[in-house]
């Protein structure tokens, strides 16, 4: 048998030494829609009276993650918003039409977060949210739910984050009454490590 | 009186049919185009869907039932027409079973695509056939382009009928209004 080449060793120092230093270092994640373990979800009072809730069946995002330093997190999403599901097709369709998301006009919802501050387990992302075509800061309130090794060898971190946003901040205008001036977003978010 | 149509004119069953259509259908159009614009608290934001539902429902089947009358009895007679004003009638009146026939049932596809059914008034239920995520977004899009479409054929038909009336003076509008001129 030839002697490993001092090339070949160097290599797989190299390769160790990488794999060793990987979870010291902010690492990139992929939000794992495709095996739909994230969900965005909505809700808004109906009259008052109860919660009507939904869900953005359709997104992705990447977000990266570094246990040491949390606050230099990032997070970037991008929704479908013809994908917006209340379980009613004649409320969907009214909700994709022009009174409310315009989604032929305005596909695509994005978040792009500009700044983590972390308390404890807690952390508010503070970022950018353009919907109907309108930009304007919001913040989310964030928690880790855990992290780690899954059972087929990868390397997972998941979050969960509410907000609240006035429909009208983003233009849309359709009145549903005093009670449901505001809707509540949901993300929950278990990224892949790459 | 006349039931059924025969060559000299209609008879009582398709008059009849004849003018409920025509009256329901320019305010099923005109209905469609008002409930859409209702804001959420006007008393008629769940009425007028509810009753442009119903009525949809039983426009669609009175317009089967129609279509086979119409091929069970003899069609009363167009002679009296130019050549290019039989094809241009003949066309129209073909024209609308189909294009009614695909208007409410696209207005069917959009209330039932999350198999949800239709009710009708407090009377019986359509229940849903195709459950599709999605469905009710191109079911409304071509339910909006035929009721237009709709809407056009009518003027068409509404105009021949009155030109025969007024400057030929013909009795075909008069047929479709107190049926054939000679019967016991």
């Amino acid at each position: 048998m030839k002697p490993a080449s001092p090339r070949l060793l160097l290599l797989a120092l190299l390769a160790t030494a990488i794999v060793a230093a990987a979870p010291a270092r902010a690492a990139d994640y992929v939000i794992d829609t495709a095996k739909s373990h994230a969900s965005i979800n909505f809700r808004i009072k109906h009259l008052g009276f109860s919660w009507l809730t939904g869900r953005f069946n359709e997104f992705s995002g990447t977000f990266t993650f570094d246990e040491a330093h949390p606050e230099a997190s990032k997070v970037k999403v991008e929704v479908d918003t013809e994908s917006i599901d209340s379980n009613h097709a004649e409320r969907d369709k009214h909700l994709r039409s022009k009174e409310f998301l315009d989604t032929a006009t305005y596909p695509t919802a994005t978040f792009e977060s500009t700044g983590v501050k972390v308390n404890g387990d807690k952390a508010t992302i503070t970022g950018n949210l353009t919907l109907h075509g309108v930009t304007k800061p919001i913040e989310i309130a964030a928690e880790r739910v855990g992290g780690g090794d899954d059972p087929w060898g990868g390397f997972r971190q998941g979050f969960t984050g509410t907000t609240r946003i006035p429909l009208k901040d983003f233009g849309i205008n359709f009145d549903l009454g005093p009670a449901s001036q505001e809707v509540e977003l949901t993300l929950n978010i278990e990224g892949v490590r790459q | 009186m006349l039931i059924g149509d025969s060559k000299t004119g209609y008879g009582l069953i398709s008059r009849l049919v004849h003018w409920i259509m025509a009256l329901a259908i320019p305010a099923m159009f005109a209905l469609g185009l008002w409930m859409v614009t209702l804001n959420y608290y006007s008393p008629y934001y769940r009425t007028a869907p509810d009753i442009h539902r119903s009525v949809g429902m039983l426009l669609l089947i009175l317009l089967v039932l129609r279509f086979l009358w119409r091929l069970a009895n003899p069609k009363p007679d167009d002679a009296e027409l130019s050549p290019l004003e039989r094809v241009a009638s003949r066309t129209v009146h073909w024209g609308f079973y189909p294009l009614l026939f695909a208007l409410m049932v696209s207005g069917y596809l959009i209330s039932t695509a999350d198999g949800r059914p239709i009710q009708v008034f407090n009377w019986f239920s359509v229940p849903s056939l195709i459950h599709k995520k999605g469905l009710e977004d191109a079911a409304g899009e071509v339910h909006e382009v035929l009721a237009y479409v709709t809407m056009l054929l009518f003027v068409l038909h509404a105009a021949a009928a009155l030109k025969h009336h007024f400057i030929d003076h013909s009795s075909i509008l008069k047929r479709m209004w107190s049926g054939p001129p000679s019967t016991s």
